[in-house]
């Protein structure tokens, strides 16, 4: 063990294309030409594990990126929502989420791998069985990261369902909060689904009996019987309970129904305070949804989202991000705080939100080709040298860096009851 | 002149959720944890092979109302366990098969697409097709999917699909930093489809993947399902491995392709096979035969006959002789999630037939179950299987063979090693690959060069 203090920090970093600022793609660091190859993302994801992160996280989509959705973030609980924006000085294309952490999960050993799925479209059964392949071929390190979405141009990729376009003020009204948390209840549904298809097979369903032939005890497989608004689901799933039981469930929250998606259904929430007494309102807020939502006891990460740029010196930091600003012919705003500066400046900024009730933060990197390894050979050294953070992966599954216990089976408590 | 050798192609079926996989052999290992799949996939990378191959079940299969628990239960998620192999083959082709019914065409394109961008060019579907309303109870849009639209729906799938890949050129990501110019045209992946199953338009979100499009499978053995693949597959995943009845199916469906504009070899007829290797010819039949006894337990034997006779047989004695009743004709099967049992189409006729081969050959409800069933198609040394795969490739029973073992993982290791080095040795079956992407390794052209070529004759 180290002699790290009694609660250090968890780490994860936000991969999106080749950085979150929409210009990232016009440094030399960047890369984009390789986007769409393997090699590209094993970089990425084996530098972080360099950095002994506790995990990364994939963002994904259903239709192509826009500028639009980015402004309105800040006030739709991490829902994608606008339309598209025509431009062609972005990145624009995405390769799958959950394949692209499945194409890496071999060529790394002990980070945590968390690509986001859409709850608003695809099947809750597909999505479990695949993460828990992704928590198979990784020996443990699974995760997934639930978003909804709004966007009509993404409904019309799918043709089930035609979603009206929605603006900020709409979305203030009832009507808009109504259509909201119509989609959050769907993505509370589709996380019990999955959630329970993960449980579905005991861990010693496969008994291998040659005596009587029977390769699985079938008393030890259950149907989850799901009948829900949006959907019903029979069960069990065709993949037997994934290594870690229940691989990690985290999700994005800036608003009262997100909060209450976390704190019933999450391992981990995302949350973006600006500052210390946002953080303190916000954690006071999830940890009161988690007590009403009879999970006081359990272990609920909350952690911060950051976009960083870090620099040795704040004002080279500064003058990239004015750069940057430049090159995109405006200033980069975000739902997340958008921090420019050192290393020392950010391990100063994270110990003050995390003495607010933090327990770790995902950091979006402006320029994943810069900023990554700045987190990874700057902050996470001097986080060390504070005895703030790991000095070597300590665990073999991702539940486990996070402390999280590998949970009983809930029909396994149900048939002993 | 002679008629110059065909090369043959080679693939391997990882082994399936049935009972062709002896899980009960002492050497039979996980079919879920991924050292299985690496150790399996880097055998048929070793050997040079095509590609493996994956199968699909969405719902586990049940029979007189419970889950059946006497085969292998239990795999993978296709796509994710395609894209966690391709980091540990480099050459190796991966066939997933995705169903036309429980899935949407957006985002199988984008799966497959992707996978194609994360291997290198290595992707293949095999394009399935489902109607059943039990499988249905795990999926959104359930199973009200009536029999006779199953291959309406395929084709236009597939077709809504190729549109998919299709709106990106592959020159539309320009990425000069200088300039600021990422994106061509900001209409990239564009489309619309209007159609009786799809209706759906906007932006496809994945660039064009190396080999264009994956290569695209077909099983289906009705009529429909040879049109379907003459017109729009590039490979056969066939069921007749003998020669005769091969010989049958590859002039059957090599005569339709010219109906569509095609050539002969733009579409490959691989059966799936079984096979069984010792030093000898004799050790081989002897060991084929104590396989096929492991494959049909008398608990299976039972299961087997329910297929026909559609009653529960628990009472019957396995060892005893055939049940005296007739098979129950009516509609609502016993056994649930299984294609198999649709081939028993005159249950009556059937029964009559088993309990008169019974009766006339002393043979118990085990025996008949094991000689009825399916024997393994290449038994022998592996001078006599590399011999028999050969004759059969050059007579036209196939372009080559989807190989099943029946151990996982290591039932390939032994053709892979033994079998192998003598194909090559007659100069049918490569020595290294020639290409990086299975469309190299099978011989068909990019999807680009396909379409020059047709609008051109």
């Amino acid at each position: 063990m180290s002699s790290a203090p009694s609660s250090p920090l968890h780490l994860a970093v936000a991969l999106d294309g080749t950085g979150w600022h929409p210009a990232s793609w016009r440094e030399q660091s960047a890369r984009p030409r390789d986007l769409f190859t393997a090699g590209y993302w094993a970089d990425q994801v084996t530098e972080a594990e360099r950095g002994l992160l506790d995990f990364v996280t994939f963002e994904d989509g259903l239709g192509l990126q826009s500028s639009l959705p980015q402004s309105r973030l800040r006030s739709t609980g991490g829902t994608t929502v606008g339309e598209l924006d025509g431009r062609t000085d972005e990145v624009r294309g995405r390769l799958d989420a959950v394949l692209i952490a499945s194409r890496i999960a071999p060529l790394t050993r002990h980070i945590g791998l968390v690509p986001t799925v859409i709850a608003t479209h695809t099947e809750p059964f597909h999505i479990s069985k695949a993460i828990a392949t992704l928590d198979y071929v990784s020996t443990g390190r699974a995760g997934l990261r639930v978003q909804i979405t709004a966007r009509p141009d993404e409904a019309d990729h799918f043709g089930r369902r035609t979603f009206p376009p929605i603006n900020l003020e709409e979305l203030r009204s009832p009507a808009g909060q109504e259509r909201l948390a119509d989609l959050f209840d769907e993505a509370a549904d589709y996380v019990e689904v999955v959630r329970r298809l993960w449980d579905s097979w005991e861990d010693d369903a496969e008994i291998r009996d040659v005596a009587t032939g029977r390769f699985i005890d079938r008393d030890k497989l259950h149907y989850i019987d799901f009948e829900g608004r949006h959907f019903s689901v029979k069960g069990p799933s065709i993949t037997p309970r994934p290594p870690q039981g229940q691989p990690l469930v985290t999700a994005l929250a800036h608003q009262t129904v997100p909060y209450r998606l976390v704190a019933r259904q999450a391992d981990v929430g995302y949350v973006t305070p600006h500052d210390a007494e946002q953080a303190r309102v916000i954690v006071a807020e999830i940890r009161a949804e988690q007590e009403a939502a009879g999970r006081g006891g359990e272990l609920l990460h909350v952690f911060g989202d950051l976009v960083v740029l870090l620099d040795d010196a704040q004002a080279a930091a500064e003058d990239r991000r004015a750069r940057l600003d430049a090159l995109a012919a405006e200033p980069y705003t975000s739902d997340a705080r958008v921090f420019a500066g050192t290393p020392t400046q950010l391990a100063d900024l994270l110990q003050e939100l995390a003495a607010e009730g933090l327990t770790g933060f995902r950091l979006r990197p402006a320029v994943t080709g810069h900023d990554l390894p700045a987190i990874t050979q700057g902050l996470v050294p001097e986080l060390q040298r504070r005895d703030a953070f790991r000095t070597a992966y300590e665990a073999d599954t991702l539940r486990g860096l996070l402390g999280l216990p590998r949970p009983a089976n809930r029909y396994a408590a149900a048939a002993t009851a | 002149m002679s008629k110059p050798q065909k090369q043959i192609h080679l693939a391997a079926h990882f082994p399936g959720v049935n009972n062709t996989t002896v899980w009960s052999d002492p050497k039979a290992g996980s079919h879920i944890e991924f050292s299985s799949f690496v150790h399996f996939a880097q055998a048929a990378e070793r050997a040079k092979f095509d590609f493996l191959f994956l199968a699909e079940g969405l719902r586990l299969r049940e029979q007189g109302g419970e889950i059946y628990d006497l085969d292998v239960v239990g795999r993978p998620d296709t796509f994710t366990i395609l894209a966690a192999l391709a980091a540990v083959t480099d050459h190796l082709g991966l066939t997933g098969t995705i169903n036309s019914t429980f899935n949407e065409p957006y985002e199988v394109a984008r799966q497959f697409a992707s996978l194609d961008h994360l291997s290198g060019g290595r992707s293949a579907w095999n394009v399935v097709t489902s109607w059943d309303a039990f499988t249905g109870e795990n999926f959104r849009r359930g199973g009200f999917l009536p029999q006779d639209e199953r291959y309406s729906r395929a084709k236009e799938f597939l077709a809504t699909a190729h549109e998919l890949f299709d709106s990106w050129h592959g020159d539309e990501i320009i990425a000069d930093q200088a300039s600021g110019t990422f994106l061509r045209d900001a209409r990239a992946g564009s489309f619309v489809h209007t159609g009786r199953h799809f209706d759906i338009h906007g932006q496809f979100n994945v660039p064009r993947s190396p080999q264009g499009r994956p290569v695209i499978f077909q099983a289906g053995d009705s009529d429909e399902g040879r049109e379907f693949a003459a017109s729009s597959a590039d490979a056969i995943f066939s069921r007749y491995a003998t020669l005769e009845a091969g010989q049958t199916f590859y002039k059957d469906v090599k005569n339709r392709l010219a109906t569509y504009g095609r050539r002969s070899d733009q579409l490959l007829i691989l059966p799936a096979a079984s096979f069984i290797l010792a030093d000898t010819d004799a050790e081989a039949q002897e060991l084929a035969k104590e396989v096929r006894r492991q494959q049909v337990s008398g608990a299976t034997a039972i299961k087997h006959l329910e297929f026909v006779w559609n009653r529960d047989l628990s009472s019957y004695d396995p060892e005893g002789p055939l049940p005296d009743i007739d098979p129950d004709v009516s509609d609502n099967h016993i056994s649930k999630g299984r294609a198999q049992v649709r081939m028993y189409r005159d249950p009556l006729a059937t029964a009559r037939e088993w309990r008169e081969l019974a009766s006339a050959n002393h043979w118990s409800i085990r025996d008949l179950v094991i000689e009825t069933g399916n024997r393994q198609n290449f038994i022998g040394s592996p001078a006599t299987v590399a011999k028999t795969i050969n004759d059969y490739v050059q007579a036209d029973a196939s372009d080559g063979f989807i190989l099943v073992p029946h151990i996982t993982p290591s039932g390939l290791d032994v053709f892979a090693d033994k079998v192998v080095p003598l194909l090559q040795e007659r100069g049918v079956f490569r020595t290294e690959y020639e290409g990086p992407t299975l469309r190299d390794h099978l011989g068909l052209a990019h999807p680009d060069e396909a379409s020059a070529e047709r609008a051109a004759s």
